[in-house]
């Protein structure tokens, strides 16, 4: 029993369980082309949370705060790409693929500039009066975000919003038999870009490690001369940002929006961050990638049990490690 | 001139008083060790003195200036090093990356490198090995390594030979004689045989209160203080 | 500090007190249906609004998973009702059944947080809560699925039911007021809220109760005594659970409608959370005045937002954000705004004021 898990553990440990989750779908669902299929959509969605995840992950385990209030900024981000998008209609009928990807680059541009403004507005009015109390944090970074919500009622109106998309990601590549949408391998990729740039920022550079210590013992990074809390609003808002961005790429992939996407993508979001371990990179991407195929496996072989899977997922690796699958401590 | 002076400190933690009246002085060079009881506030009073907890009413000197109410992280950068009981070592990150973190500049000046590589021969062994991996005596060479990365004028030192073997002790001893030429240290201990051999001079706190000041040579003669200050603890 | 001895505290009472006799009165002072609406749900959510201030109010814990107890008890009755058609039977055995549930997913929860950090409760009582909604509007064959359910209650709650009849066989009267079904309804209602917050009232008075209390000032000292924090903890959130679906069931008969809006909705979690803030936490007198305010607000409140968005027509956004269903908007503002600057509510400040020290 040992050996066996000390040999997994060279092989990558809890890495592995994606891997065993597509080998389990690929027996379940038969079909090589439609798992091909569900394991890119899996892929994409995972990286599209892990975005909106990977913030409020790093903004609790450096300041021990709890936002219930983060996908607020996942809702906003959406509503103002598919604004911008809408907005810049001509660009992307154009037929002109410069003028297709700068109508999306402003669009999630908007986005993530959007998120690091109100990233900061939330961290230094909403938040910083009650850091250290999770009772009074919960309840305000809840009220922040029904208030949020009903901000987008306001604006957007609570019917569904159609956004454009350029019409170069429209479509599907077809190999062999396999199809697979292309706006879902753009947002694979995108996600995959953004992973090993934050990766890079966190192991690489001194803005990474100072995080990385004061995830592990804030206090001990202040007494070694470093303002945590001016450390912490930087983080926040990039997290926000990054939020903003994942809900730009998701109102794409999804197509049509409502002002409910963020209370609805928040309980996956939290089931990310609980899965993965709190405060960590990695942990959150090995969440957001099991989360994703497992709903799409699931959303194919049993439609109605999707969203409790992710539940079960939950409540077995909760049982199996109480503190996620790699907790940064 | 003295180093560093509390006036009257008083701690609150939560709804409890742990510090009533700390009143202390700390002269230049060498080492001052403060000693007392479990529980009598040795490490409340080094946490407030880092502005870790907040001491008020009280006032905290360093250098003339009213540390009291300034955030840790300038305290730290006023020229103040803490090594705390837990040691507080970064696990996740390599020796090297925790002795990083306490240069300034985040550089690492390569002459005190040496020096802590001198003192401390396993820190430059195991460089980059992650922190979690050391023992218990290295891990309590790179908490006092990470003080000393920058030169501080005082540095604190939270009962760094607890659970320690008796021959890391003595090294750790011999560290403390060296830095103490040109930092002073406020080093709060429990092992009396330890701290006698290197403080000049000592406090003895109890019940938040400080109940004796003098030179260790002084106290070190007189057992029948010692018996009354620090009774079976010792 | 003694909260108890203190005029506010005692002006406090009395409004409750007050609260308590309008309601006992209510048929025969407000004689229009709306008003008994109001009444009758302002003495379920005094309880529901109660049983979540033991939990959050008396063990600091949050828990988004309220409303998911307060279904499980109304759909139990609501299923049993429909089922077995009009009768006491069903009621009853759906109360059990609903509190039954209800005790199940609190133990379940309770011990998978045993192992999980404190901070992890809320998060997963709201997924918990999130994928019992999501699961009962798809069981469409059971539970009528977003649609709900329509069902009879008992026959002595029928409008038609006549209590006393007169030499002639008409329903009697009393100062104006028809004693029929309605009214028996209504005071069903209304005693069995009484007898469940007087059960709550008792329990946080008991010696149980100051353990709770002692928790909630010092956990770790508590801890230190010996008290074994988690263990009370999974009790009250049981206790807790199983007045929510109490609460539920006496609900569901009132109505003789069950849906997801009425039972499970995450807006009725944000109710209580906003009932319990704005009433005082930890006081369960404060859970009566939160009670009371919100769901007049609710009912009135919205009629006048509504007047002012009409008269602002012509602004841009502005209307918007008046028009009646945004009500939740200011809501979420006055939420925060308590929370930053009255944390204790109404009742918990009051209860500071003419404090003897």
């Amino acid at each position: 029993m040992d050996r066996i898990s000390e040999i997994l553990g060279r092989m990558g440990g809890v890495n592995l369980l994606p891997v065993a989750l597509a080998a389990v779908a690929f027996i379940l669902i038969g079909a090589p082309s439609s798992w091909a299929t569900l394991t890119v959509a899996g892929l994409a969605m995972g990286m599209m949370v892990f975005l909106m995840a990977s913030g409020l992950s790093l903004v609790f385990g450096l300041m021990d705060v709890l936002n219930f209030g983060h996908s607020a900024f996942v809702s906003f981000g959406a509503f103002i790409a598919a604004t911008v998008l809408a907005g810049l209609s001509t660009w992307l009928a154009a037929d002109s693929v410069a003028l297709n990807t700068a109508a999306l680059v402003m669009a999630f541009l908007a986005a993530i500039l959007f998120g690091l403004v109100a990233g900061w507005f939330f961290e230094t009015v909403i938040i910083r009066p009650v850091y250290k109390d999770h009772l009074r944090q919960i309840l305000i970074t809840m009220g922040a975000m029904i208030v949020a919500e009903q901000t987008i009622l306001a604006f957007w109106g609570g019917t569904p919003f159609t956004v454009l998309r350029p019409h170069f990601l429209e479509g599907s590549w077809i190999i062999g038999d396999v199809s697979i949408e292309i706006y879902r391998g753009f947002a694979f990729l995108l996600g995959l870009a953004v992973f090993v740039g934050l990766y890079l920022v966190m192991n690489r550079t001194r803005i990474g490690l100072l995080v990385r210590a004061g995830v592990e013992n804030r206090e001990m990074v202040e007494a070694l001369g470093f303002r945590v809390d001016r450390l912490f609003i930087a983080v926040f808002m990039l997290g926000s940002g990054l939020a903003a961005l994942g809900g730009a790429m998701w109102a794409g992939y999804e197509t049509l929006i409502t002002p409910a996407l963020g209370s609805e993508l928040m309980i996956i979001v939290f089931i990310v961050v609980i899965i993965g371990g709190l405060g960590s990179i990695e942990g959150t991407l090995l969440g957001a990638i099991l989360v994703g195929l497992m709903s799409n496996y699931l959303g194919f072989l049993a439609p109605k049990m999707a969203l409790a899977s992710n539940m079960i997922l939950m409540v077995a690796i909760l049982l199996w490690r109480p503190n996620g699958l790699k907790p940064a401590v | 001139m003295s180093l560093l002076t509390l006036d009257h400190m008083k701690t609150d933690i939560g709804q409890y008083a742990v510090l009533h009246d700390v009143s202390l002085t700390v002269p230049e060079g060498g080492v001052f060790v403060l000693l007392g009881r479990n529980g009598a506030g040795k490490t409340t009073t080094l946490r407030s003195i880092m502005g870790l907890w907040n001491a008020s009413p009280g006032s905290v000197k360093f250098r003339g200036q009213d540390i009291t109410s300034l955030h840790t992280a300038e305290i730290a950068k006023l020229g103040i090093a803490y090594v705390p009981e837990n040691m507080g070592i970064f696990g996740t990150l390599t020796v090297d990356e925790n002795l990083v973190l306490a240069a300034d500049k985040g550089r690492i000046d390569p002459t005190r490198l040496k020096r802590v590589h001198t003192l401390f021969p396993a820190l430059e062994r195991f460089r980059d090995k992650k922190a979690w991996s050391l023992s218990g005596g290295q891990k309590q060479m790179l908490s006092v390594a990470r003080a000393i990365m920058e030169p501080r004028e005082l540095i604190l030192i939270d009962e760094p030979t607890k659970g320690l073997a008796p021959a890391i002790v003595d090294s750790m001893g011999e560290a403390f004689r060296e830095i103490g030429q040109d930092s002073t240290i406020l080093l709060v201990e429990q092992n009396f045989n330890f701290a006698r051999k290197l403080g000049r001079d000592m406090a003895v706190i109890d019940d938040g209160r400080v109940v004796h000041q003098g030179s260790m040579e002084a106290f070190a003669a007189d057992t029948g203080l010692q018996d009354r200050l620090l009774g079976l603890a010792m | 500090m003694n909260q108890t001895q203190t005029t506010g505290a005692l002006t406090i009472k009395l409004i409750v007190l007050a609260i308590g006799a309008l309601l006992l009165f209510a048929p025969f002072l407000f004689q229009d249906v709306r008003s008994l609406e109001v009444a009758a749900r302002i003495c379920i959510f005094i309880v529901l609004v109660a049983s979540y201030d033991l939990l959050i109010g008396y063990t600091g814990i949050v828990s988004f998973a309220h409303t998911m107890f307060f279904g499980f008890g109304a759909y139990g009755a609501a299923i049993l009702l429909k089922g077995m058609g009009p009768g006491w039977t069903p009621v009853i055995l759906g109360a059990l059944a609903g509190v039954g549930v209800s005790l199940v997913f609190a133990i379940a929860i309770g011990l998978l947080s045993l192992r999980v950090k404190a901070i992890f409760f809320a998060m997963i009582t709201l997924a918990a809560a999130s994928v019992v909604l999501v699961l009962i509007s798809q069981m469409s064959g059971l539970t009528g699925g977003e649609d709900g359910i329509t069902y009879k209650a008992p026959d002595l709650f029928k409008p038609a039911t006549k209590l006393l009849t007169d030499d002639e066989g008409k329903v009697v009267r009393l100062w104006d007021v028809r004693l029929n079904g309605k009214l028996a309804a209504y005071y069903f209602v209304f005693l069995t809220s009484l007898i469940l917050f007087l059960l709550m009232l008792r329990f946080t008075t008991s010696p149980l109760g100051t353990v709770l209390k002692a928790i909630r000032e010092n956990e770790q000292r508590a801890e230190a005594i010996g008290y074994r924090v988690v263990a009370y903890r999974t009790f009250v959130f049981c206790l807790s659970a199983t007045m929510a679906s109490l609460a539920g069931t006496i609900y569901a008969v009132w109505l003789k409608y069950t849906g997801p809006d009425t039972s499970l909705s995450f807006a009725i979690m944000i109710d209580i959370l906003l009932m319990v803030v704005i009433g005082g936490m930890g006081t369960m007198w404060g859970a009566v005045i939160g009670a009371v305010l919100l769901v007049l607000a609710q009912y009135y409140l919205r009629d006048l937002m509504g007047a002012a968005s009409e008269a602002m027509a012509g602004i841009p956004v502005l209307p918007n954000l008046l028009a009646a269903d945004r009500w939740l908007f200011w809501l979420g503002i006055i939420f925060i705004l308590l929370v930053y600057f009255f944390p204790k509510g109404i009742a918990g400040t009051a209860m500071d004021k003419g404090a003897a020290k």
